[in-house]
């Protein structure tokens, strides 16, 4: 039979086009509860110009205007249209906006409509009419569950060049811009009692119990309306329209001081004391506001959390239930009642439960021409018989649809009746119903299952919850409006309670009548044509059939062989369906099949919102040295060492590279006088009667010996055994030291220590502090330093080198008063000082330097030159303190004390530990002196194959050495004390390098220590 | 996770570096090898209640011992390191 009579809705508006330029909305309905109608936008997809209004979606402006196909599918690019009318939509994935702006796979059904918004349909190519990977469906039998592992296994060859750019070109959805993201995110951190997750009836109840409590709230709905299905139905609460009721409770909420409202707000993940949640503050603007952030990062840290997620209505499985116009029913109730927009002109409602009527009831009420109410139930009610016959349509109970038509659009359907009849309807919109499935994401981050509920046919909330989330409204399983209500009221009271308010019930209004009552139906069976169960992935019916039959029998396996629930909308409205049919196909029940884990995020977050302003140069604080902006002034280049930029070298004109420079500014230290920054070096004041105890405990040498007024070098070990960090530590006093780390390992150093005192040796009676950014400290290096350094010490203060000697240290006053600390103290093996003071007097300290060492021929160095003149003197630093050397292995055996316990003394002792076959320290020159060393090269003897069992080693750090004429280098040599004047081979097969070393030395000037004793 | 320091109130995870167990005592200096090499490589990892040791880096700089299970990161007590350590050794003089 076919009822082919092309009657059109009684009621559609004129097309809205006051402006002759604006495209008309020819499915426009005169009434919308969440639209304005007034303001008309502007907007383009696929570069044709279409026009919505402000409170639009993208899919809704679309509908309006007649737009039924959106997207081609992943794996066999069919056409399809929308079909939900929020977050969990499969089919409507779009591209938004140009340029550097463009986001790729959004979903059309949450992205706001805006002035000017553009957008792009996805995974097609020519053009979304006619994409020539269209064929894919007619070779759909290569392209079943497990394509990719049946498909592309051999030849090996193959995958490289020939499978993967094929699966990604023909697989790919959106495109990325390619450009910087323009926009900035941010991160923030809120405190509540009451956290309300979605705000429709049953979240509105919720907030109101707990604000009128007292409880601090935060209320947050993704959509951009509060309301829920409220906007979407049209319902009586109190007797007034729910839309009243609506606006009052919003009003109220608003009006509270305790109450924070966020919309455009999802919370997509339960962590363990907080909750993430993404707020898209810019999303439905073309640019963002002025110093307002793109997307914000929340982490919501609430005493209780009431979870109103709602639910998720299923599809129908039916042969062909993916064509354009194929709606879920609450979607096209959506849309016409919320968005004024009529889905077609003409449908069949097809459904397995009472909520069906209601789809007819409000489709006539739109004008809308409902051509059949198919209902998969044997009997229906009165009520739902009576709906029908007003509406005008055919009411077929026990029918199923076995059939559709159409191809860019549906055209029709073919309804089988329990008798067997076949019945062809015509129509443009086929709104089905397989029952709501509750949210419960959420319930479940906390490793807590879903339980199968056979009553409601529906995955409940796990008895296990996150601590202090309860659950109200439709996501428990209860759909009804009047049971939202309740449970929302009673879970916000509750949740105020439990956080500490006294609290009574609110009044709970009255609704109109409802009825949800429900028989599955998982699949149609003997129908034509595929019937999909994961519209994004493509996974129909019988690719879960045979998953089954080739073994695939556990969810997870499933899941991975057909691919159904991991697309973007990772199974929203395909996860129940799919598991119910493999419950069928396995012969066990839902409940025994199980379900998959939720996992975070609900929804897709983008790594923008998740870096915040952690990005580019603010990815980590950048930490300055206080002479930094005079470097600047001097034309420094800096470089990155951990978090501070330090001074690199300081090129002067016509200076060809950084090599003539550094090799300028370490000959002025040894010829003259330069001036470091070192106040990056980690400084620890030790302070307390055991400070000296605390000392001989972390570092392997002695410390209580130390005399006041004096610096000793120590090496502190692991407990492992091997070299932790190494520096200077002054006393100061008898209780008080002021220890130095290296600028690497400052925070680990102090760490460490605080660990010592307050955990293995609580006893002691000592604190400590880091002082690094107190103090600014600037060496002063050369054979003239000490001239320099007597420019600026007042009066009184002799540091000749008989009352100041090598190793001493001094509290003293400089320029007229300041207080500073001195300490001769030497880095390159001259006759060197470092002089610190308060960290805001670093930068007038580093120019009065400069003035006064003028004459002198003063040269500011940095970190390249300190580096040469440390190699010069084969002092051991990061490349040689690898965490991977023991004391011995870089010639530090001999400080490590026999006569008192100290942190690795005991692991040092280990058999591999004191091998005499380790690698030690050593100095190395390459045998051609003209010939350039490189750190990284491999020691091998020079008679052996290039092979790793012949390596004794490595080189460490490499130098041009201004004082020798030539490079020189440090190693790590299997004996390499025993082979002074051995000539070996530094091997290089990355940079190509093979070079004869001479084994020397490691300190290759001045060994016997006279300069820095002058 | 939120933690929370004797000393500076609730905080979150981010604030504190995670060192390890809070059960394994430093041995005598004199004790075996084989009692070293447990001390320094050898943990027991519980599925459930465990005794752990924090350091409050971005605030007060104290170590905690916080008790914790590990498999739903339940946190049960969080005390000062240094109050652990002193009441199960007699202080020295
Ligand atoms: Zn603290």
């Amino acid at each position: 039979m076919s009822t082919a009579s092309e009657t059109f809705p009684r009621e559609i508006a004129a097309p809205a086009a006051a402006v002759s330029t604006r495209p008309a909305q020819p499915f426009r309905l005169a009434e919308a509860a969440g639209v304005d109608r007034k303001n008309l936008l502007d907007f383009t997809f696929d570069g044709q110009r279409y026009s919505g209004h402000s409170g639009d979606t993208l899919a809704s402006a679309l509908l309006a205007s007649g737009v039924r196909l959106v997207g081609r599918s992943f794996k066999y690019h069919r056409p399809r249209g929308i079909l939900s009318a929020g977050p969990e939509e499969p089919n409507a994935i779009v591209e938004l906006r140009d340029g550097a702006r463009r986001e790729p796979n959004t979903r059309a059904t949450v992205a706001e409509l805006f002035q000017g918004l553009t957008a792009t349909s996805q995974n097609r190519w020519p053009s979304l009419r006619f994409d020539v990977m269209g064929v894919n469906q007619f070779v759909a039998p290569i392209l079943a569950a497990g394509f990719y592992y049946k498909t592309f296994m051999w030849p090996a060859s193959f995958w490289e060049k020939v499978y993967e750019p094929l699966i990604r070109r023909a697989a790919g959805l959106g495109r990325a811009s390619g450009s910087h993201d323009p926009d900035h995110y941010e991160k923030t951190t809120t405190h509540c009692d009451v956290l309300v997750i979605g705000a429709g009836p049953a979240g509105l109840m919720a907030a109101l119990a707990a604000v009128r409590a007292g409880a601090r709230v935060v209320l947050c709905e993704e959509d951009f309306l509060l309301g829920g299905r409220l906007l979407s139905e049209r319902r009586m609460i109190g007797n007034r329209s729910a839309l009243e009721w609506l606006r009052e409770a919003e009003a109220e909420l608003r009006a509270a001081p305790e109450c924070r409202i966020l919309r455009r707000t999802s919370v997509f993940g339960v962590f363990d004391g907080a909750y993430g949640a993404v707020e898209r503050v810019g999303d439905h603007l073309p640019v963002p506001p002025m110093f307002q952030p793109r997307q914000r990062l929340w982490r919501i840290i609430a005493k209780r959390h009431v979870l109103c997620a709602g639910s998720l209505e299923r599809p129908l499985v039916f042969g062909d239930n993916d064509r354009p116009g194929v709606m879920l029913a609450g979607a096209v109730r959506t849309y016409v009642n919320r968005f004024g927009v009529a889905p077609g002109r003409r449908a069949v409602v097809f459904a397995n439960n009472d909520d069906a009527a209601r789809t007819v009831a409000d489709l006539a009420a739109a004008g809308v021409a409902v051509a059949a109410l198919v209902d998969a139930r044997a009997e229906v009610t009165p009520e739902i018989s009576r709906i029908a016959e007003a509406a005008g349509a055919k009411l077929l109970a026990g029918a199923r649809i076995t059939e559709t038509r159409g191809r860019l659009a549906l055209r029709g359907a073919v309804v089988t009746d329990a008798a067997g009849t076949r019945h062809n309807f015509d129509c443009d919109l086929l709104a089905m119903s397989g029952g709501w499935s509750p949210t419960v994401h959420l319930t479940s981050h906390h490793g807590g299952k879903p339980v199968w509920s056979e009553a409601k046919a529906a995955f409940l909330p796990p008895s296990h919850l996150p601590p202090g989330m309860a659950v109200a409204g439709a996501a428990t399983g209860d759909p009804l409006l009047a049971d939202c209500l309740a449970s929302g009221a009673q879970a916000g009271a509750e949740a105020a309670r439990l956080a500490g308010f006294q609290t009574s019930l609110p009044a709970i209004p009255e609704t109109d009548g409802e009825s949800a009552e429900l028989q599955p139906l998982w699949r149609v069976r003997g129908g034509k044509g595929k019937a999909f169960v994961d519209f994004q992935n493509d996974v129909a019916a019988s690719d879960v059939a045979l998953a089954q039959r080739e073994g695939f029998r556990a969810v997870e396996h499933l899941k991975r062989y057909t691919t159904l629930g991991m697309a973007t909308d990772q199974g929203k409205t395909s996860n129940v369906n799919g598991l119910a049919l493999m419950a069928e196909f396995n012969e066990r029940t839902i409940a025994q099949t199980g379900t998959t884990t939720f996992r975070p995020p609900y929804t897709p977050v983008s790594v923008g919102v998740l870096a915040g302003r952690h990005r580019g140069h603010e990815f980590r604080p950048t930490r300055l040295t206080p002479t930094h902006d005079w470097a600047t002034e001097q034309g420094a280049v800096f470089v990155e060492t951990g978090p501070w930029l330090r001074a690199q070298y300081f090129p002067r004109p016509g200076e060809a590279d950084w090599l003539v420079t550094a090799t300028r500014e370490a000959r002025a230290v040894r010829e003259a006088v330069g001036l470091c920054d070192v106040s990056t070096l980690g400084k620890i004041d030790i302070q307390g009667p055991d400070a000296a105890v605390l000392l001989d405990r972390v570092y392997a040498n002695n410390f209580a010996s130390l005399p006041i007024g004096r610096v000793r070098y120590g090496v502190m070990l692991r407990e492992d055994g091997f070299v932790m960090d190494d520096g200077t530590t002054a006393r100061l006093a008898g209780d008080r030291f002021l220890m130095t780390t290296t600028t690497a390992n400052a925070v680990s150093v102090s760490r460490h220590l605080d660990f010592c005192s307050q955990w293995l040796w609580p006893e002691l009676d000592v604190q400590m502090i880091s002082v690094t950014e107190q103090w600014a400290q600037i060496a002063v290096a050369g054979p003239r330093s000490r001239a320099v350094i007597e420019g600026v010490v007042d009066a009184g203060f002799d540091i000749s080198n008989a009352a100041f000697p090598y190793m001493s240290c001094a509290e003293l006053t400089i320029c007229g008063g300041l207080k500073a600390r001195l300490f001769r103290i030497s880095f390159s093996g001259e006759l060197a000082y470092e002089l610190a003071v308060p960290a805001r007097y670093g930068d007038a300290l580093m120019r009065r330097l400069m003035e006064i060492g003028k004459p002198l021929g003063v040269t500011p160095y940095g970190i390249e030159a300190l580096g040469v003149l440390r190699v010069e003197k084969g002092h051991p630093a990061g490349n040689e303190l690898s965490g991977q050397t023991t004391a011995a292995d870089i010639g530090l055996g001999r400080m490590m004390s026999k006569t008192k316990d100290f942190i690795g003394k005991a692991m040092a002792q280990r058999a591999g530990l004191t091998a005499t076959d380790r690698p030690v320290l050593v100095g190395i020159r390459p045998w051609d002196r003209a010939a350039r060393l490189r750190a990284g090269a491999h020691f091998l003897a020079r008679n052996v194959e290039n092979l790793a069992a012949n390596d004794e080693g490595y080189v460490t750090s490499v130098a041009y050495s201004p004082a020798l004429g030539h490079w020189i280098g440090l190693g790590l040599l299997q004996r390499g004390t025993e082979r002074l004047g051995e000539v070996v081979r530094a091997y290089d097969p990355v940079r190509g390098g093979d070079l004869e070393v001479e084994i020397v030395s490691p300190v290759l000037v001045d060994p016997t220590g006279d300069r820095l004793r002058g | 996770m939120r933690i929370i320091c004797p000393l500076c109130g609730e905080r979150g995870a981010e604030e504190f570096v995670y060192h390890g167990d809070a059960t394994v005592r430093r041995p005598h200096p004199d004790s075996s090898a084989e009692t070293w090499n447990a001390y320094v490589h050898l943990r027991d990892n519980p599925a459930g209640r465990h005794s752990e040791l924090w350091y409050h880096a971005a605030g007060c700089h104290a170590w905690l011992v916080v008790e914790r299970d590990v498999r739903t990161h339940e946190i049960f007590a969080v005390t000062l390191a240094q109050d652990v350590a002193l009441a199960r050794r007699p202080v020295t003089a």
